[in-house]
Order: structure tokens, then C-alpha cells, then sequence
């Protein structure tokens, strides 16, 4: 599939360098699940915005990344997995910059 | 028709998993999901690949659908069970697919891919090899399609669904958080659309939320005019056939169509009213 040709959520979200434009124009939103270390390569990133408002969702890919293209501002995090387990971050995403969030179930 | 007749839970799909006649089926745009593990017996079908036309911008024709269901072993009397990621986007888009070519009996596996996996049910990878089959589709039910020029026509006179995020429908982003921002010419919606996000009918788990709840959110919350005719839209008409599940198939309003051209199509057209900012 190439980027953005349709709205589906690839395992670990799109690859920044597959996003076309530069990453000047994306704020992006990325990062890792694991437990004990070990990546969770099932389970779902959700990005949520003010007042809980869904954005958007990935599964988390083979090493547990995820990855967003959000607009600026504050954003929640939420991670879900199997066996009830998960998590939530609060992350702030800017124009420009990658904002790397490590999650640790 | 009631929530029964059309969504069943993982419960049923696993007690029916290898029940002849019963087809599960996975549906998703970027099917390496699908390869890396599925429901027992589930085919696949490609969103892009097999259900879209590889030259003209449109779905496949009758003649393609009924090429695509002869191949994958899939029969007019056979019950087909859809599931998929995306909280079931592109399994409620075939499912809009299948009832518009006529296939009546088709059911949604409520919550799709993600309920099954965080409930740790079994996948595979084994694919399933069904015989081949002779299918006929009838002709495209016109009733549950908008077109360009209706959803034009339609502004101010009947309920149009913005089901994008808020920041899509404000006109902050052109595509949802997860992909890069491109695709239409112009950002914003369509003027009069209410903005009901497809994620309010769904609960965290990808399952839809009650019937009371939806008829709240809609009716309550969004102010929508059941009285009237409704068109759903998002962006490529994947999360609006989602919304078009709920409103014609879960809550039963007669005149529910989508607008598959969606965003991608109305925001690059030239002339057309755009508005910006909140739904007004």
C-alpha cells in the first residue's frame, strides 16, 4: 500500500519517510510497547484528544511501535492489549518535531 | 430487521467456525494482517485490490463481483460472516458491498479483529481452500449509494453525516492522525453536515454501543432529523459505511445512503460550497 491512499492503519502506522511532503509539515507521534522488555506485537496504540475525543488507532507493529500523524497540541495516549492490560501517556506533538513515547506495560 | 439479524458476537463466529454453508471472511486495506493470522476458515479480501477497479476510480462492476465471490468459493446461499481491523471499517464498507450487489444474507462480527485478538482467541495462519463457485449478484441497489451531484443536491434539505474526526471535519487536518496529511484538494465539509465521529458509535473494544446509545447520539446529541433522509460520508467512504451499518442496519431508518466518493472526491471538486471551522 503506498501512504495515504486510503485510511487504513497499517501495523505500526505509516513509515515517516513514506509520508510525502517533509516531516516540516507533519507532527508526528511515535514510539514503543513493551513488557518486561519484551516488544507486545498484539495490541492497539490509541490517540486521544481533549475530553477523552478519539483520533486515531494502530496495532502496534512486530517491535511494538506505533506511530501518528497528529496536529499540534496535547494529545493522550492510550495503549490496549490482550489480557486487559494498559496504559496511557500524555504527549505533545509540534510541527516539525517527533515526539517519542516509550511505553512500558 | 433488528441488531440480531446482523451482528453477531465472537461467540457465534467461533461456534460456527468450519460450519458449511457459514463463510467468514476478513476484509482489510493492508491485508498483511490477514497473513500473519485470521479466524479459522476466514478468506480474505483486499479493500483496495479486489473491491476497488484497478483503472477507473469506483468500486468493481457486477461481472468483477461476481468474478471475486466465484473465486473465493462463496455461493448466493451462503452466509457471510465479516470482520476486519479498523474497528471493521473496511468490513462494514464490504458489508454496504455485499447488500448493495444484493447479497441479503450477510452478517458484521461485532468488534471485529480487535475484540478477537485482545480477547486472546485462537488465529491461524492455514488458508482455507474452497472450491470454486458460480455467484450472481444483481444489479447495484441505487438506493444505498450517493453520488456527487446528490450530495450537492442534498445540502440544507437532508441529513448529511460528517463522520471524520473533528479535527478533519474543522478542517485542522486532511486525513485521519495515523496516515501522513494529503489526499483532497481543499480541507473542511460539506455545509449543513453535522459532525457525528464514527468512533462515538463504537466502544473502546471495536463493539457498537446499544441501540439506546446510538439512537441517543444521534438523535440527542447531534440533533439529526430522523424524519428525513440521511447521507453518511468521511474521507474515501470506509468509516462512513461504519456509520451507515449503524443508521440503516442497527437502527433501521429506511433512506441511509453512503457517499463513498466521500471527502477525497468533494473536497478536490471545483465550485462546490466548502465550509471551515464547526458545523454551524
Amino acid at each position: 500500500m503506498s501512504a495515504g491512499d486510503g485510511c487504513g492503519a497499517p501495523a505500526g502506522g505509516v513509515s515517516v519517510s513514506a509520508a510525502t511532503g517533509t516531516l516540516v509539515d507533519q507532527a508526528v507521534v511515535e514510539g514503543r510497547v513493551t513488557r518486561e522488555g519484551t516488544p507486545v506485537s498484539t495490541g492497539y496504540a490509541r490517540l486521544l484528544g481533549t475530553g477523552d475525543e478519539f483520533v486515531a488507532e494502530v496495532p502496534l507493529g512486530d517491535d511494538g511501535g506505533f506511530r501518528f500523524f497528529a496536529a499540534p497540541g496535547s494529545w493522550t495516549l492510550r495503549v490496549l492489549a490482550p489480557n486487559g492490560l494498559r496504559a496511557e501517556r500524555s504527549v505533545e506533538a509540534d510541527h516539525g518535531q517527533v515526539t517519542k513515547v516509550e511505553v512500558a506495560l | 430487521m433488528s441488531r440480531s439479524d446482523v451482528l453477531v458476537d465472537a461467540d457465534w463466529a467461533e461456534a460456527h467456525i468450519g460450519e458449511p454453508g457459514v463463510v467468514i471472511v476478513e476484509v482489510d486495506e493492508d491485508t498483511s494482517a490477514y497473513d500473519k493470522g485470521h479466524i479459522p476458515t476466514a478468506v480474505k479480501i483486499d479493500w483496495k485490490k479486489d473491491l476497488q477497479d484497478p483503472v477507473r476510480r469506483d468500486f468493481v462492476d457486477k461481472t468483477g463481483f461476481e468474478a471475486l465471490l466465484s473465486e473465493r468459493g462463496i455461493s448466493n446461499d451462503d452466509t457471510v460472516l465479516l470482520y476486519g481491523g479498523n474497528n471493521n471499517w473496511f468490513a462494514a464498507y464490504a458489508y454496504w458491498y455485499f447488500r448493495l450487489y444484493g447479497h441479503d444474507k450477510v452478517l458484521l462480527l461485532d468488534g471485529g479483529r480487535k475484540k478477537w485478538e485482545l480477547d486472546s482467541r485462537e488465529l491461524t495462519k492455514d488458508v482455507p481452500q474452497r472450491p470454486r463457485t458460480s455467484y450472481t449478484a444483481t444489479e447495484q441497489d441505487a438506493s444505498l449509494r450517493a453520488l456527487r451531484d446528490e450530495v450537492i443536491a442534498a445540502i440544507g434539505k437532508r441529513n448529511l453525516v460528517d463522520v471524520r474526526s473533528p479535527d478533519e471535519f474543522t478542517g485542522r487536518l486532511l486525513a485521519p492522525a495515523h496516515l501522513p496529511q494529503e489526499q483532497a484538494q481543499r480541507a473542511g465539509h460539506i455545509p449543513t453536515a453535522r459532525n457525528v465521529p464514527w468512533s462515538k458509535a463504537a466502544n473502546e473494544d471495536g463493539t457498537f454501543r446499544s441501540d439506546d446509545e446510538l439512537r441517543s447520539l444521534y438523535q440527542d446529541e447531534a440533533a439529526l432529523d430522523f424524519s428525513r433522509d440521511t447521507i453518511a460520508y468521511c474521507r474515501i467512504g470506509e468509516r462512513s459505511a461504519h456509520t451507515w451499518f449503524v443508521l440503516h442496519e442497527l437502527l433501521g431508518l429506511p433512506n441511509v445512503k453512503n457517499y463513498d466518493g466521500s471527502w477525497t472526491e468533494y473536497g478536490s471538486l471545483v465550485g462546490v460550497p466548502i465550509e471551515l471551522g464547526e458545523a454551524r
